[in-house]
C-alpha cells in the first residue's frame, strides 16, 4: 500500500465524522493525526478513536498512516494503542536524529503481534537539526521508508518568513530530497497551507515534482485531486502495476494460490493499488511522464 | 387503504375530504376543468390604495373560515403573514385557513394563532422551524396539507383549493396594483409562486413598502387582478430575503459528493449541446453546478436552460454562455435579482408554468437532469424530505417531487451517514417523492442506480464511477453506524403529504409528545 504515495492526507484523529469519511477522497495515504491536530486534553480520546477507525473504517485505496506524538510527549502511549490495529506506517514528528527512529522502531518491534506485517516508519523532518541529520535518519532503520518535510516549524526555527513561492525553503527541500535519494527512500514534500489557492498549490506541487519529490502532504481533501494531477503516476509505476496484474493473471491461469513479484507477496491491497494506478493512468492521458 | 408506495392512507380526512390514494407518478388524471376566477370590475376614478390592513379586512370583508393565501419569496425575512394574522386576531376573526407556499422560522407566531383559534387550517409545501414541530405535536386539529410547488398551482388552478383572499408581498407596487419583485428595499426577484394566487383568488391585496408612480414596469403581477394596495412600513427583512452572496460548500465530504454528481451527469450521456438542468441553492448543489460548469467548458457545451433556486452562480453560468436562458420562480441572492431585472434571457415564470402536472406542459418536463437532496432515502429510492428521523416535520417537497417527476435523470445527493445515522434505509419514515421518479443516489461512499435504469447503471460503470447496489451501500452504512431502530408513530394523523397530482402519497402522524 505504500508503493505509491503521491498524496498523504492529514485527518484529525479527534474528529469521528472526518475519520469515517477519510477514505472517500482517494488520497494514496491518510494520516490519522494524533499530534498537532489534537489538543492535549483530547489525546486519549483521539487514540481511542484512531484505534477504532483503523479496525473498522474502510479507507478504500488509501494506506493507513498514523502521526504519533514524539516519544517524549505521548508517542509511546500512541504506539501502545495503535500498533496492534495494524497501520501500514507511523509518521514520526520532529525527528532530530537516527536514534529517534531507532527508538520508534524498537517500540514497534516490541508491540507488534506475532504474524503482523511490520509497521513502517516515515520521518517528518521539521527542524534545522533534523535536516542536518537527514541522511542518518534515512538510513537509521530498515523500517524507514520515507522522509517527509514540514516547512512551517522549520522556517519558524530559522526565523524565516513563509512565502507563496517558497524560496526560503528551496535549500531545505533540496537537502532533504538528496538525503532521501542517497538512502534509497522516498521523499514527501511539505503541505501547501492556503487551501483556497488552487493555482498556488498546483505550482508548488509542480516545483516539488521537479525537485524529485514523489509525493506531498495534504492538509485538506480538496488538495488531493490537484496533487494527483501534477504527481501523476510515472511510467515506472504504470509498468509496476501492469506487472502486478500480469503476474496475477498468470497465477490465475496456473491455479496458483499465493503469488509474489520481486520477492514481495501480492495481497489484495497490492492488487487494489495496482488497479488504482492503472485507473489513474487511464484518466490522465497526459501522465506517465518519466521522472 | 394502501397506496402504490405501500403506505396506509385514510379514505377521508378532516378539513380535506375524500382522499385519493397515490397510484403512481403518472397514473392519476382527473377530468378537471380549469377553475373560472371571479370576474371583477373597477370604475374610472376608483382608488385601490387603502390605509392599512384592517381596512382591507373590512372592505372585502374577510370573514371567519375564509382561505387567505401567501407566498414565500421572502423566506425567513417575510413580514406579511405575521402582520395580516395580527390584524385578523385583533379583529376577532376565527378559523381562517392559511395557504402559504412555504413556512419559515419567522412565522412562529402562527403557532399562537392556531392555539387561539384564529387559524384553523394550514396548507403549505414546505415547513422549517418551530411551526413544523408544533404541528407534529398536534397543535392543529385538522391535518396540515403538504403539497408540492406544482401541486399547489394545480390545486388553485383547478379550484380544488379555493383562495378567498390572496395577499401579495409586493417589493414594488404602483397605486393601481401593478407589482414587481425586482425593485424596492425588499426586492426578492421572481414572484412566480404568487402568480396562481393572484390569477385565481376572489380578492387580491398587494402589500408593499415601496409605492411607485403609475405605471410600474416591468410588471410581474398585473393591475387587472389586484383589487387593493396597502402600504405598510416594512414588508420584510432584506437580510432574511436574499443573501448578499451565496457560496459553495467548504465541507470536504459535500464537495466530494458534488464532484461525483457532476461526474454522473458527465457520464450519463445527457451532457451535450442543449442540456438543461435544475439544482437547489444550497452550498452542495452549487458545488455540483460548479464542477459541472468546468466539464461543460472543457467539452465546449452550452446548455439550453437552467432553473431552480436562482443564485449568482447560475447567473454567472448564464453570463459565461454555459446556458442560453434561466427560468426562474425564485431567487436567492442579489446577483440573481439584478439579473432578472436586466437580462432578457432570464425569464420569470409562474409556479404553474414551472411544475403544474395538469397543464399542457410545465418546465420540469423539459429538464434533462435535476440534483436534489434527501433527509432519508430507501432501497426502493423513495425519498423523505418532509420529516426528520424523529418524526418531526422539518421540510416538505417544495419542488422536489415535481422536478424528480419531470427530469430525464433525477440525482439525489446525500451523505451516507448524517451525524451518526445512516440516511439509506429499508423504508423511509415519510414518502415525499416516489422512488420510480428517482434515478441515482450519490453518496461519499459510492453511487447507486435505480434498478429501473439498468442502461444508466452500465453507462456509469463504464465511465469508472463507483456504482454499487443500493442494498450494499445500505449495509456499508450499517456496518459503520449500526442498524437504526425504525421509529414508529401511531398517534393521529397531523399531516397529509399530497403528491403533485392531488393523490395522497403518505401521512404524518403525531410525534414528539
Amino acid at each position: 500500500m505504500l508503493d505509491v504515495l503521491r498524496s498523504m492526507l492529514f485527518v484529525p484523529g479527534n474528529n469521528p465524522a472526518m475519520l469515517q469519511a477519510a477514505g472517500v477522497f482517494g488520497a494514496d495515504a491518510v494520516i490519522l493525526d494524533l499530534e498537532d491536530a489534537v489538543a492535549l486534553r483530547e489525546k486519549d480520546a483521539a487514540r481511542f478513536l484512531v484505534a477504532e477507525a483503523l479496525q473498522s473504517v474502510d479507507f478504500k485505496t488509501s494506506a493507513k498512516v498514523v502521526r504519533i506524538n514524539t516519544l517524549e510527549t505521548g508517542g509511546e502511549e500512541d504506539l501502545r494503542r495503535i500498533v496492534a490495529c495494524a497501520p501500514a506506517a507511523v509518521l514520526a514528528p520532529k525527528v532530530q536524529s537516527a536514534a529517534d527512529i531507532q527508538a520508534v522502531a524498537g517500540l514497534l518491534e516490541s508491540l507488534e503481534q506475532p504474524g503482523q506485517a511490520p509497521v513502517q516508519i516515515i520521518a517528518l523532518i521539521e527542524t534545522p537539526r533534523g535536516l542536518a541529520e537527514a541522511y542518518a535518519v534515512a538510513t537509521a532503520h530498515a523500517r524507514l521508508i520515507a522522509l517527509a518535510f514540514g516547512a512551517e516549524d522549520y522556517t519558524a526555527a530559522l526565523g524565516a518568513k513563509r512565502t507563496r513561492d517558497g524560496l526560503e525553503i528551496m535549500s531545505a527541500r533540496s537537502m532533504l530530497i538528496n538525503a532521501a535519494a542517497a538512502a534509497g527512500v522516498a521523499a514527501i514534500d511539505t503541505p501547501f497551507t492556503d487551501i483556497n489557492d488552487e493555482a498556488g498549490l498546483r505550482a508548488d506541487v509542480a516545483l516539488a515534482r521537479q525537485l524529485g519529490y514523489k509525493g506531498k502532504l495534504a492538509i485538506h481533501p480538496r488538495q488531493v485531486d490537484i496533487i494527483h494531477e501534477v504527481m501523476n503516476p510515472s511510467a515506472e509505476e504504470i509498468r509496476w502495476a501492469q506487472r502486478v496484474l500480469a503476474v496475477l493473471r498468470q497465477a490465475e491461469l496456473e491455479g496458483a494460490g499465493a503469488v509474489s513479484l520481486d520477492g514481495k507477496m501480492i495481497d489484495a491491497p497490492i492488487e487494489l493499488r495496482a488497479r488504482h494506478v492503472l485507473k489513474l493512468a487511464e484518466n490522465n492521458p497526459a501522465g506517465g511522464a518519466e521522472q | 387503504m394502501k397506496n402504490a408506495v405501500g403506505r396506509e392512507i385514510p379514505a377521508a380526512a378532516a378539513g380535506y375530504g375524500q382522499v385519493a390514494a397515490f397510484a403512481g407518478a403518472f397514473q392519476t388524471t382527473q377530468p378537471l376543468r380549469r377553475y373560472a376566477p371571479l370576474m371583477k370590475q373597477a370604475r374610472p376614478g376608483d382608488d385601490k390604495v387603502l390605509d392599512n390592513l384592517a381596512e382591507v379586512f373590512k372592505r372585502i370583508p374577510v370573514k371567519d373560515g375564509m382561505t387567505l393565501s401567501f407566498h414565500h419569496h421572502f423566506r425567513n425575512g417575510d413580514g406579511v403573514l405575521n402582520q395580516v394574522l395580527a390584524v385578523a386576531a385583533s379583529l376577532g376573526r376565527r378559523n381562517l385557513n392559511i395557504m402559504i407556499s412555504s413556512i419559515f422560522p419567522v412565522h412562529a407566531p402562527l403557532i399562537d394563532h392556531i392555539r387561539s383559534g384564529v387559524v384553523g387550517g394550514l396548507d403549505t409545501n414546505y415547513i422549517s422551524g418551530p411551526v413544523g414541530k408544533a404541528l407534529s405535536q398536534g397543535v392543529l386539529a385538522n391535518p396540515v396539507i403538504m403539497r408540492t410547488h406544482g401541486g399547489r398551482a394545480r390545486a388553485i388552478e383547478a379550484g380544488q383549493a379555493h383562495v378567498d383572499v390572496a395577499f401579495i408581498a409586493a417589493p414594488a407596487c404602483d397605486r393601481y396594483g401593478n407589482v414587481s419583485g425586482t425593485m424596492g428595499p425588499a426586492a426578492c426577484g421572481s414572484l412566480g409562486y404568487a402568480m396562481p394566487d393572484a390569477e385565481y383568488a376572489d380578492h387580491v391585496v398587494a402589500v408593499t413598502d415601496y409605492l411607485v408612480d403609475y405605471p410600474l414596469a416591468p410588471v410581474s403581477i398585473p393591475q387587472t387582478r389586484v383589487d387593493y394596495v396597502v402600504a405598510v412600513e416594512k414588508i420584510g427583512d432584506p437580510k432574511g430575503i436574499v443573501s448578499g452572496t451565496t457560496t459553495i460548500t467548504k465541507d470536504p465530504v459535500g464537495l466530494k459528493i458534488a464532484q461525483s454528481a457532476a461526474q454522473v451527469i458527465a457520464a450519463s450521456g445527457l451532457l451535450k449541446e442543449g442540456f438543461s438542468f435544475q439544482t437547489g441553492a444550497g452550498g452542495a448543489s452549487l458545488a455540483a453546478a460548479d464542477y459541472m460548469a468546468r466539464i461543460m467548458e472543457r467539452r465546449g457545451i452550452s446548455g439550453s436552460f437552467a432553473m431552480g433556486g436562482i443564485t449568482g452562480y447560475l447567473v454567472n453560468m448564464l453570463d459565461r454562455g454555459l446556458f442560453k436562458r434561466i427560468i426562474d420562480v425564485q431567487d436567492f441572492d442579489l446577483e440573481a435579482v439584478k439579473s432578472l431585472a436586466t437580462n432578457p434571457n432570464h425569464l420569470e415564470v409562474s409556479a404553474g408554468y414551472y411544475a403544474n402536472p395538469f397543464n399542457s406542459g410545465c418546465v420540469v418536463n423539459m429538464l434533462d437532469t435535476v440534483i436534489l437532496g434527501a433527509t432519508e432515502i430507501d432501497t426502493d429510492f423513495n425519498v423523505n424530505v418532509t420529516t426528520g428521523s424523529d418524526g418531526i416535520i422539518m421540510g416538505g417537497s417544495g419542488g422536489h417531487s415535481d422536478a424528480a417527476a419531470g427530469a430525464k435523470m433525477t440525482i439525489i445527493v446525500a451523505n451516507l451517514l448524517r451525524g451518526r445515522l445512516p440516511i439509506l434505509l429499508d423504508k423511509v419514515l415519510t414518502v415525499t417523492t416516489p422512488g420510480e421518479t428517482v434515478d441515482v443516489l450519490v453518496t461519499e461512499h459510492g453511487v447507486a442506480v435505480n434498478p429501473r435504469r439498468a442502461e444508466l447503471a452500465s453507462r456509469l460503470k463504464d465511465s469508472g464511477l463507483p456504482v454499487r447496489d443500493v442494498h450494499d451501500l445500505k449495509m456499508l452504512a450499517e456496518k459503520m453506524a449500526g442498524v437504526p431502530v425504525a421509529p414508529t408513530f401511531d398517534g393521529r394523523i397531523v399531516g397529509l403529504v399530497e403528491y403533485r397530482d392531488g393523490t395522497v402519497i403518505d401521512v404524518v402522524r403525531q410525534a414528539g409528545g
